[in-house]
C-alpha cells in the first residue's frame, strides 16, 4: 500500500502539483488520468524518487521515503517495478538481456536459473522465441511487454506504469491493460497505472484518480464514473460523441 | 553563471562516478565493450591519419630546409620532435574529440533522451558509475593509441621523405635518433592521459545533462566536441608550460 498526503512538485517556481492526497491499495490496479500536461508522469516520477517533491509525504508500507536511510531506499527500489511511458528499453541490448538485466545486476542467480526465470515472464507476456531480437526490430506492442516482463523479473512489490498502451492499436492496448491487471492480482502487488486512455477506464479502472492542473480533481471507480455530475470529469471522460452516448444510455437504464 | 554551475555539476559527476560502484562481473563486461567502441574502434582512422600527415610534415619540413646549409638529418629530427610532442598527442585527441567525443554524447544522451536512465536510476543503479566510470577505464589505453600515432606518423614521414627524394633514409633515421630526449615521451604521455581523462569525461558530462529530444542530442554532441577541444588545447597550454616551459 503506498498512501501520498499533500504531495507538492514545482519546477522553477511553476506548481506543477498543487497538493495531492490519496492512497494505493495492495493487490489492485489504479489508474491516473488525466489531461496531457496535467502532472501524471511528474507525479508518478516523484513517487520513484526521480523528481524530489518539495512538500508532503510518500508513504510505502507505513515507511516515509524521507525518513528511510540509502540502504532502505535502494530495498525499496528493488522492489519497484517501473514501465515508462516510451518503454525506456536499453537499445544496446536484446530482449533477453533487457529483461535478464535487474537479475544481474541485484540477484545471486547462476546464468541457467537467469534464463530460466526470463523466460518465464517472457512467457507470462506471451513474448516466446523473441529472445534475441533487438528493441529496434520489435515493434511498439513488443516493446511495451519486455518493458512489463522487465519490470515484473524480479518479483517487486510495486508496479508504476506510464502509459503502457500509448501508441497501441485498441485491442492491443486492452491486451495489455489487462496483462497488467492479471499480474497484479497474481502477484498481489500495488499497481499505478498512467493513462489517458478512455479504454483503459473502462476495462480496469477499479481505482480512478483523476487529475487536472495538478490537483486531485475526483476519485472513484468506473462504475462512478457514469454518474459523476463533477464537470471537469465528464468533461474529460466523455468528449468523444460515443462515450456521450454510452453514458446516456447506461443513466436512461 | 551558467558555467560556473556546470563546472560544479561536472566536478560533482566525477565525484558520484566512484559512488556506490556497480557490480564487478557488470563492470567487466561494461569496460570491454567501451574499449572496443572507443579504442579499438578508433585504430582505423588513426593510423590512416597519422601516416599521412607524418608524411605531409616531412615534407613541407624538407621542402623548407634542403637546399641550404641545414644538415641532412634534420628533416628526420624535426619531423620527430613534431610528431611525438604535438601532432600524436595533441591533434589526435582533437580527432578524437570528434570521433569518440561526439559517440559518447550521442549515445549517453540518447539513453537520457529515452528515459534509459532513469529506468537505471529507478533500478537503485548508479548511472554515472554504470555509465561514466568504464569509459575512463577504457580510455586508459589511450597512450596505446597515441604511440601507434607516432610510430605511424614518423614511418609516414619516413616514407614520404625517402621515396619523395628529399634526402636518404640513412639520414633521416640518423636525424630520429639523434639528440633525443626521453623526457619528452614522458611528457607526451602525461598530456595523453590528461586528455584520455578528458575525452571520457567532457563528452559524458553533456550526454548525462542534456535536456530534450532527439534534435538536442545533436546539438548537445556539437557543444560537447568544442568543449572537449577547447578543454584539451588549455590543458596543453598549462602542461606544456609547467613541464617544458
Ligand atoms: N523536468 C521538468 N522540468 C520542468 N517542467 C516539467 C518537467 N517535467 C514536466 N514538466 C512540466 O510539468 C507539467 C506536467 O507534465 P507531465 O509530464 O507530468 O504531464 P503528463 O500528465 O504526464 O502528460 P502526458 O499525458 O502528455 O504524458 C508540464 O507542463 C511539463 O511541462
Ligand atoms: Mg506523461
Amino acid at each position: 500500500m503506498i498512501t501520498v498526503k499533500n504531495l507538492k512538485k514545482s519546477f522553477d517556481n511553476k506548481p506543477i502539483l498543487k497538493g495531492i492526497s490519496c492512497e494505493f491499495e495492495k493487490g489492485k490496479t489504479s489508474l491516473i488520468i488525466g489531461q496531457t500536461g496535467s502532472g501524471k508522469t511528474v507525479f508518478l516520477k516523484s513517487l520513484l524518487g526521480l523528481h524530489k517533491h518539495d512538500e508532503g509525504q510518500i508513504i510505502f508500507d507505513n515507511k516515509d521515503i524521507e525518513l528511510m536511510n540509502e540502504r532502505q531506499k535502494m530495498e525499496l527500489k528493488s522492489n519497484i517495478g517501473t514501465v515508462f511511458q516510451g518503454s525506456a528499453l536499453f537499445d544496446s541490448m536484446t530482449i533477453e538481456e533487457n529483461v535478464m538485466f535487474p537479475l544481474k545486476m541485484f540477484e545471486n542467480m547462476s546464468s541457467d536459473e537467469m534464463l530460466d526465470r526470463v523466460n518465464v515472464v517472457l512467457k507470462r507476456v506471451e513474448l516466446e522465441n523473441s529472445n534475441k531480437k533487438m528493441p529496434s526490430e520489435a515493434s511498439g506492442g513488443m516493446q511495451k511487454r519486455v518493458a512489463i516482463a522487465r519490470a515484473i523479473v524480479n518479483n517487486p512489490n510495486y508496479l508504476f506504469c506510464d502509459e503502457p498502451n500509448s501508441g497501441l492499436d485498441p485491442k492491443t492496448a486492452i491486451v495489455i491493460d489487462n496483462l497488467i491487471k492479471e499480474i497484479t492480482e497474481e502477484l498481489n502487488i500495488t499497481t499505478i497505472i498512467n493513462s489517458h486512455d478512455m479504454n483503459s477506464v473502462m476495462e480496469i479502472g477499479e481505482k480512478i484518480i483523476f487529475l487536472r492542473n495538478g490537483i486531485l480533481e475526483w476519485e472513484g471507480s468506473k462504475k462512478n464514473i457514469f454518474k459523476t455530475d463533477n464537470q471537469a470529469v465528464t468533461d474529460f471522460v466523455y468528449s468523444s460523441n460515443l462515450y456521450k452516448k454510452v453514458r446516456k444510455m447506461y443513466l436512461n437504464q | 553563471m551558467t558555467f560556473l554551475h556546470n563546472i560544479g555539476l561536472y566536478i560533482l559527476m566525477l565525484q558520484k562516478m566512484f559512488h556506490k560502484p556497480t557490480k564487478w562481473k557488470v563492470m567487466k563486461e561494461l569496460i570491454l565493450k567501451d574499449t572496443e567502441d572507443t579504442v579499438i574502434n578508433s585504430l582505423g582512422i588513426i593510423s590512416f591519419v597519422s601516416f599521412f600527415i607524418g608524411g605531409v610534415i616531412t615534407i613541407q619540413l624538407a621542402l623548407s630546409t634542403t637546399g641550404s646549409f641545414y644538415p641532412d638529418y634534420l628533416v628526420g629530427y624535426a619531423t620527430r620532435e613534431t610528431i611525438i610532442l604535438e601532432f600524436a598527442p595533441t591533434i589526435i585527441s582533437i580527432i578524437m574529440a570528434g570521433k569518440v567525443g561526439s559517440f559518447i554524447t550521442s549515445s549517453i544522451g540518447s539513453m537520457r533522451v529515452t528515459e534509459q536512465i532513469d529506468a537505471l536510476e529507478v533500478m537503485g543503479i548508479n548511472s554515472i558509475n554504470y555509465l561514466v566510470f568504464p569509459k575512463v577505464i577504457a580510455l586508459l589505453l589511450y597512450p596505446f593509441l597515441i604511440s601507434i600515432a607516432m610510430f605511424l606518423g614518423i614511418l609516414g614521414g619516413m616514407v614520404a621523405c625517402v621515396y619523395g627524394g628529399y634526402s636518404t633514409m640513412n639520414a633521416f633515421i640518423e636525424g630520429i635518433q639523434t639528440d633525443f630526449t626521453p623526457f619528452h615521451m614522458t611528457y607526451a604521455f602525461i598530456k595523453s592521459f590528461v586528455f584520455a581523462f578528458i575525452l571520457a569525461t567532457v563528452p559524458s558530462f553533456h550526454g548525462y545533462y542534456m535536456k530534450g529530444g532527439a534534435l538536442e542530442v545533436g546539438k548537445a554532441s556539437t557543444k560537447s566536441f568544442i568543449w572537449t577541444s577547447v578543454s584539451i588545447v588549455v590543458f596543453n597550454f598549462l602542461i606544456t608550460q609547467m613541464l617544458l616551459g
